[in-house]
């Protein structure tokens, strides 16, 4: 299995050690030309605006949505990722486009700004062995979700993850916990769907 | 299980926002109309301010942190997160700055020292600080007080990165040499750094700083933000080399592209084409000692 990590700009690394921790190839993405062949991609964390503007330059946009449709990569996005795979954005600047991969509205820095940034314990779908940490950064959540969209987690009432076929959202960090049950379920169950 | 149990202003959360800082660029920015065109630009947070560090080293006089209304402003004109200065020591300007809501502050040599010999207390604040530092034992300092990233200190204000790379390389050959030592040497190791002791050691056991460390201080072209990546810096602030020269708009995107694309010399050569002028740079040694921001910070 070989996933990707979008490495234009936020905490791609952690997420590269975590999977390579499950025994997965990992590989740092920064050009399109790198996605042929990819069972996976991960777009991490940092800022959505600075990722999508990098993603443009590059020619991201339509590469990603091919593999995604017709090569069966499957796509998870932490936190700005997940902004950036959802089919609305709300409050979106102008001219921030998504990539309309899921079925799901998300709202950015919904939580506030940093001084509001939280650790919670989440009740996590599927995930064995008690509660997962959920790291909140300035973080999105989940307004909209669609008829094939499942819930993995809540948060105050607010969905923080989702589950779509090979498609997943998460507002929160997993990839700087330690903890690599989220990673290990994107790797068995989605990427492996 | 109850989910509204939470918690803000942990060490997670502070170092947290940084982890998402990497990568990328920091922009000094004095107003509305600047921070939007750094947000548009590409960076990943902009520094609020009433002059960048070139005027504040022309005006001379007392540099204090910037009007609240400024700040605001700024606040008010971007999504991206916003990082405002205080003085060094100066607890009452961070609370101030706190409580405007600001994402991070910065605890910078830029502006006057308000005590010379206490930094602010970090940990009795729930938002994140970033610190400047000149070498490895600053930074564990800067860490113990609280500190959540760390920026090497450069020499603002003078669109002359030789200080950054001076200040880059301390750190990495600092850190190094911790990492190689034998265990029993730490103690002695803490003690020479004048920082404390478990610090060193988790710079020992992991070979890296705790937390994310930016380089800062004379970056005004895109050759100098990828030179500052290669060295081993996880992002770039740049302050007075994007508005000061000749065509901002152009070189803010263009830093961004290098910085991302800090190992391709074929994209950094392509961004750096026809950005106009840079900004002037001043030579270190044209610069009386005690007007060297770098020496600020204990």
């Amino acid at each position: 299995m070989h996933i990707g990590v979008l490495a234009l700009q936020g905490a791609f690394r952690e997420h590269i050690v975590t999977l390579e921790s499950l025994g997965v190839k990992a590989t740092a993405i920064r050009m399109p030309s790198q996605l042929a062949q990819l069972n996976g991609l991960v777009i991490p964390g940092g800022e959505s605006t600075a990722i999508a503007k990098l993603m443009v330059s590059y020619g991201f946009y339509d590469p990603i949505r091919q593999h995604h449709d017709s090569a069966g990569m499957a796509v998870w996005g932490t936190c700005a990722g997940a902004i950036l795979i959802a089919r609305e954005i709300i409050d979106a600047l102008p001219g921030q486009e998504s990539l309309g991969l899921m079925d799901i509205a998300v709202q950015r820095n919904a939580f506030g700004r940093q001084v509001d940034s939280f650790e919670a314990d989440l009740d996590f779908a599927h995930l064995e062995d008690g509660p997962f940490r959920g790291v909140f950064i300035r973080a999105p959540w989940i307004e909209e979700t669609g008829p094939g969209v499942e819930t993995l987690a809540h948060h105050d009432g607010k969905v923080v993850a989702a589950r779509q076929g090979d498609l997943m959202a998460t507002a929160f960090h997993p990839e700087l916990t330690g903890d690599p049950r989220v990673h290990r379920f994107f790797i068995e169950q989605v990427v492996a769907a | 299980m109850s989910d509204a149990a939470k918690e803000t202003g942990t060490l997670l959360v502070k170092t947290g926002l940084a982890e998402m800082l990497k990568g990328g660029v920091i922009m000094d920015v004095v107003n509305a109309e600047q921070a939007k065109i750094a947000e548009d630009a590409g960076a990943v947070a902009v520094m609020a301010l009433e002059r960048v560090p070139a005027d504040i080293r022309a005006t001379g006089g007392v540099a204090r942190m910037a009007d609240p209304t400024k700040i605001v402003e700024i606040m008010e004109a971007v999504t991206i997160p916003v990082m405002a200065k205080c003085r060094i020591g100066h607890f009452v300007e961070a609370q101030i700055i706190q409580s405007l809501g600001v994402d991070y502050i910065d605890e910078s040599e830029v502006l006057t020292p308000a005590d010379e010999q206490y930094h602010v207390n970090k940990r009795d604040f729930t938002v994140p600080f970033v610190c400047g530092a000149r070498d490895l034992g600053e930074a564990l300092r800067r860490i113990a007080e609280g500190a959540a990233m760390i920026r090497t200190k450069g020499e603002p204000g003078t669109g002359n990165v030789v200080e950054a790379v001076r200040h880059m390389r301390t750190m990495t050959d600092g850190i190094a040499w911790v990492a190689g030592l034998r265990g029993d040497q730490v103690y002695d190791a803490a003690k020479q750094l004048g920082a404390p002791y478990e610090l060193v050691k988790w710079v020992h056991d992991n070979g890296k700083l705790p937390v994310v460390n930016f380089s800062a201080g004379g970056i005004a072209t895109p050759a100098d933000a990828a030179l500052m990546m290669q060295l081993g810096c996880d992002g770039v602030f740049v302050g007075s080399g994007i508005f000061k020269s000749g065509d901002p708009d152009k070189r803010a995107r263009a830093i961004v592209e290098a910085t991302t694309h800090f190992e391709d010399p074929a994209v950094i050569a392509r961004v750096s084409e026809n950005l106009g002028e840079a900004m002037v740079g001043i030579n270190i040694s044209e610069i009386p000692e005690a007007e060297r921001m770098q020496e600020r910070g204990w």
